[in-house]
């Protein structure tokens, strides 16, 4: 076979790489419906300033979006936010994508989930649900969820995801709080038969990374972590269990930066609730104007926009990337990564030993090591969103603590 | 299982497309597909000629006669495609019902 199983990205990227094209197609369209959620999780993926963006983009605005990046190849469909559920208009986004003929993933906190609407979203023909969980137990979950009742409503919900014959994705989000119990959060996702299992690394951008020193685990708990994923893979694999178990490590822990999104506007196109396009959910962050789909076609987005065509190619990259002989594998590293930690989108990522900033990383590392806080965490709601937005957080980290919730 | 490593038992068995996975078309890139979990694997034209008959009542028998009838001039495909049904399996893409 010319191609086997196997995660997402590296697949669709080295199908990308096939394309004899300049870049790629979408292949994957992830539609971040909204930005409201029950939920406050400390390393949350949406913007410091979510609270500040314009309205949500309206159902047909939606469907019009899908049938454009449908056209233009994309095949996997992410129903996200925010709380995707938050929409009541979500069965009919679904059913509309699924009639298009996409793969339909509805990524969830559980939260606002019941029995009838999981029904209701298999009849519309939903594929796919991802739950995910904080902690494998109720007391670090419902701390770091920031509500009482997510946990055992989580529970309750993927039983029922799973009761109901869909393939069932569980994320878990891993940090200093909760990595120490993976073997804990590794029976519980066999117990309730996941399919996959995402054991994924806290990555530090946006929220997570004014969190990051009570977020970012020492490295002997990252070793320990994998090499207790590693048994049970064994284990499991001995036991015919066919559930996949895959582990996300951090970059602060590599030596090399990561391909950010397998190339900038390969695979991966992001629509955000008011209708920004992003490669990358983490992108808008960037000092670039990205464009929206209330104002421009997907195609001229995708093949046009300066936004997307900003990190194409390497006619952007500095020294010591430049004349790297090892530019093609890691393109550089992330540009949010390389902006957060430099203020310079263009420099190397600083998580490459290579970077002239790598000192940074290490840094973080070392702090690791220390005791930090826990009532420090910056909680991801409005109140902190606006706060943080007013007070402009890296620039003044006095002010800042005045967005610390406790 | 068994019926993925005893040749004469597996041209009898029928293989489904398991749950997981959805079979389909995908223009933009002219070929069959994959799809499960946010992922997707792009078959070449062989292994997408063979799932497309992949459908829970045919037998491996009847797939090889199907393939071998559509494409006269290919000669004896059964070993291909039964080498295809075994990574298949392996991949847990089909299950034997």
């Amino acid at each position: 076979m010319s191609s086997v199983g196997s995660t997402t990205a590296s697949t669709l990227a080295k199908e990308a790489a096939r394309e004899k094209k300049a870049h790629g197609q979408p292949l994957w369209l992830l539609a971040e419906l909204t930005y409201k959620c029950p939920l406050q999780c400390p390393y949350c993926s949406n913007p410091l300033d979510f609270a500040q963006t314009g309205e949500e983009l309206s159902t047909d605005q939606w469907i019009d979006v899908f049938r454009q990046a449908r056209k233009m190849g994309a095949a996997q469909l992410g129903f996200s936010g925010g709380e995707p559920l938050v929409r009541r208009d979500l069965e009919q986004l679904i059913a509309e994508a699924r009639n298009l003929g996409y793969y339909t993933n509805l990524i969830t906190s559980g939260i606002g989930l019941n029995a009838q609407r999981i029904a209701a979203f298999r009849e519309a023909g939903l594929d796919h649900i991802q739950v995910s969980f904080q902690a494998a137990d109720e007391e670090v979950n419902n701390m770091l969820a920031g509500s009482k009742k997510a946990f055992a409503q989580k529970l309750a919900m993927a039983r029922e995801v799973k009761a109901q014959g869909y393939p069932m994705v569980l994320n878990f989000v891993t940090h200093k709080h909760n990595i120490d119990r993976i073997d804990r959060i590794i029976e519980l996702c066999v117990e309730l038969e996941a399919d996959y299992v995402e054991l994924a690394t806290c990555q530090y951008y946006g929220w997570a990374y004014e969190n990051r020193e009570q977020l970012l685990p020492t490295q002997a708990q990252l070793e320990r972590a994998e090499r207790i994923t590693n048994e049970y893979r064994a284990k499991l694999a001995e036991q015919g269990n066919p559930i996949k178990l895959i582990f996300v490590t951090p970059d602060y822990y590599e030596e090399r930066p990561k391909k950010c999104m397998n190339g900038w506007g390969e695979i991966f196109l992001t629509v955000t609730p008011d209708g920004t396009a992003l490669p990358c959910h983490s992108a808008r962050m960037l000092p670039i104007e990205f464009p929206n789909v209330k104002e421009q076609t997907l195609e001229q987005i995708w093949n046009e926009s300066n936004g997307f065509n900003h990190f194409r190619g390497d006619e952007w990259m500095k020294e010591p990337c430049r004349s790297c002989d090892e530019k093609e594998n890691d393109h550089g590293g992330c540009r949010c990564q390389a902006y957060l930690m430099t203020g310079d989108m263009n420099a190397a990522d600083p998580v490459c030993a290579k970077s002239p900033d790598h000192q940074k990383i290490l840094d973080a590392r070392a702090s690791s090591e220390l005791d930090h806080n826990e009532e420090q965490i910056l909680f991801r709601n409005e109140r902190n969103s606006r706060l943080n937005t007013r007070f402009n957080t890296r620039e003044h980290d006095d002010e800042r603590v005045f967005a610390r919730s406790s | 299982m068994n019926a993925a490593t005893n040749q004469p038992d597996i041209l009898k068995a029928v293989p489904a497309l398991e749950r997981m996975f959805r079979f389909q078309w995908e223009e933009a890139q002219h070929a069959y597909v994959l799809l499960y979990p946010e992922g997707m694997v792009k078959l070449n034209d062989s292994a997408g000629e063979i799932l497309a008959l992949v459908d829970g009542t045919r037998s491996v028998a009847e797939i090889c006669a199907a393939l071998e009838q559509k494409f006269p001039n290919a000669g004896d495909l059964s070993r291909d495609i039964l080498e295809f049904m075994e990574v298949a399996h392996e991949q847990r893409w089909i299950h034997y019902g």
